[in-house]
């Protein structure tokens, strides 16, 4: 990680593409316009997230970080279509995705990435990744085949394990075929709901490069949840803080590391700078939800 | 993507589906127990120490030489003997494949489907306490013969277990599952058949493990209360005509054919599992 060599150059086999990041796809702008969320099962309305505003231009990739329970994943679900929004509005590609009166719904368009991760453990790793244009019809077996095979390989040579099942991989490597398998649709907008909040470290630094390897490949727009700032700057072009109940946007941070990025720029001057500028913001934020958190239970 | 057809390895990928094939090694044999094979001698001369000192309640117990005597001099060339393995192992199957073939669908409905799960799950709550064979009496008064009503008794043995353990597993999937294959564009029909069936084969094959067991021992039972044949007959025949070695042997076939039965059921389930096999 400090020798300076791009770990890219020594993990990843010898086809695989380390060009410059992709053209801004021509889809996947997102617009949020007030967004809000109250859940209200049994009388007592909890706010979730309230009056959150954020664009993202296409092929942007963005970073939502924040305390636990500060409703990242409640807008990660209402645009996905797994959830309702009780106030504003969600653009995507300037018409209207969810809206008070039309209620979102799933789409291959928009497709997660969750954190404990969901490949079905009963097809193999190329089967997973066939899936979604298989049930959409979108491509006959052969044509999906080949098309997995290529994503498959393109993405860190994960070709090697397309016979596998999920259950004989690692969770690093599971959790990269279901981002391919995410890829495969040509998604507008990818979200990723802290998929590497279970590892250690060192397969974050690696995960992390494969991720802007895939994002350099494939570019496409990038919601990523965490509550690792590191994390949130080396892969982010904006950072997005929020606010615990109710969840709203404290700051922004518009990250101008310049791409590709390496593991080496986690001890650039430049990094810590903008580490320390969110750190602030994140503290702050921690210290209020902690307080209150005490408070409640006195 | 475009370049995708003339870099294709090919080659890689028949590879890659050969060498990383799952669940293709060899089987592992156990090391010998020397200590454990003492310990099943020392059961056996025990036993016929026992018999030989006539001690107490050993009276009327055959020893295992007598047992190992008749069983070879007699019952091992008796038709008899092997009809009524083959009579109790069709009951077993009947029972058990027809629990299963009611009970998993039952279960995937009762899972799935609110207005029918209101309806009939408090039926099968009030059913399902019920241990099987306090079923024979009404079971006899009900079906017209004898086998229909024993086989019916076997099928409750397995029935409830299937029903509950696919109705359970229903409720247990993983709602990312769900979620991501409404994601990626499955049909409601879709996820039925390729998110919900595959997720509950886990609990079927628990479910079945635990009714091949329960099978035995009902179709044993109701075989010694309401039958004329089955190896359950053979066993309770022994005891009625005093001959010790008869019900000695019948002891032993019913769990030879009950470790049988488990065998088999575990290699369907591993064949219905193929990506638990690897680990």
């Amino acid at each position: 990680m400090t020798t300076g060599v791009h770990p890219i150059a020594s993990t990843a086999p010898e086809n695989v593409d380390t060009g410059d990041l992709a053209p801004r796809p021509g889809f996947g702008k997102l617009t949020l316009r007030n967004v809000g969320k109250i859940y209200d099962p049994e009388g007592a309305a909890v706010v979730a997230a309230s009056d959150c505003s954020i664009d993202i231009a296409a092929g942007d990739f963005l970073a939502i970080v924040g305390p636990s329970g500060c409703g990242k994943s409640t807008l990660m679900n209402i645009i996905a279509g797994f959830d309702t929004l009780t106030s504003g509005e969600i653009l995507l590609d300037d018409a209207p995705l969810a809206t008070l009166e039309r209620a979102p719904r799933p789409g291959s368009d928009r497709v997660v990435v969750f954190q404990n991760g969901a490949l079905f453990p009963w097809k193999s790793v190329l089967e997973n990744v066939m899936y979604g244009p298989l049930v959409q019809n979108a491509l006959d077996r052969a044509g999906a085949e080949e098309k997995a095979l290529d994503l498959l390989r393109r993405c860190g040579g994960l070709d090697r394990v397309a016979a596998s099942y999920p259950a004989q991989l690692s969770s690093g490597m599971q959790r990269r075929v279901e981002i391919v398998r995410a890829l495969m649709n040509d998604p507008k907008v990818l979200l990723l709901d802290e998929p590497f909040r279970a590892m250690d470290t060192v397969s974050k630094t690696t995960m992390h490069e494969h991720l802007l390897q895939m994002y350099r490949v494939c570019r496409k727009t990038i919601i990523f949840i965490t509550h690792d700032l590191e994390e949130a700057i080396f892969l982010a072009d904006r950072v997005v803080v929020m606010t615990s109940r109710p969840g709203t946007i404290k700051t922004m941070l518009d990250v101008t590391l310049p791409r590709p990025r390496t593991a080496g720029l986690l001890i650039s001057n430049e990094f810590r700078e903008l580490k320390a500028q969110l750190s602030t913001a994140v503290h702050e934020e921690a210290k209020r939800a902690f307080e209150r958190g005490e408070k409640e239970q006195a | 993507m475009s370049s995708a057809e003339e870099t294709l390895p090919k080659t890689n990928t028949a590879t890659a589906k050969t060498s990383s094939k799952p669940g293709r090694r060899k089987p592992k044999l156990p090391l010998p127990n020397w200590r454990g094979s003492v310990a099943v001698l020392g059961f056996f001369l025990l036993w016929e120490l026992l018999v030989r000192l006539e001690v107490s309640g050993f009276a009327q117990i055959p020893s295992p030489l007598t047992v190992v005597k008749v069983l070879f001099s007699t019952y091992i060339v008796d038709p008899d003997y092997w009809i009524s393995w083959i009579t109790s192992f069709q009951r077993v199957l009947y029972g058990f494949v027809l629990a299963q073939l009611l009970g998993i669908p039952l279960g995937l409905l009762l899972g799935t489907r609110k207005t029918f799960n209101y309806l009939f799950y408090p039926v099968i709550e009030l059913l399902r306490p019920i241990p099987p064979l306090a079923w024979v009496p009404l079971s006899i008064l009900f079906w017209p013969t004898a086998e229909l009503s024993i086989v019916f008794i076997t099928f409750i043995g397995a029935f409830f277990i299937i029903v509950i353990n696919v109705h359970d597993a229903v409720r247990d999937i993983h709602k990312e599952h769900l979620w991501l294959a409404q994601s990626l564009g499955a049909s409601r029909g879709q996820i039925f058949r390729r998110i919900i069936v595959p997720s509950v084969i886990p609990s079927i094959a628990v479910g079945m493990t635990l009714g091949i067991a329960v099978t035995w021992n009902v179709v044993i039972a109701a075989e010694m209360i309401a039958a004329d044949s089955g190896l359950g007959r053979l066993t309770w025949e022994g005891y009625v005509s005093h001959t010790g070695p008869v019900v000695i042997i019948g002891m032993i076939s019913i769990g030879i054919a009950g470790y049988l039965s488990t065998l088999i059921v575990d290699r369907v389930e591993k064949r219905m599992m193929p990506w638990r096999t690897s680990h």
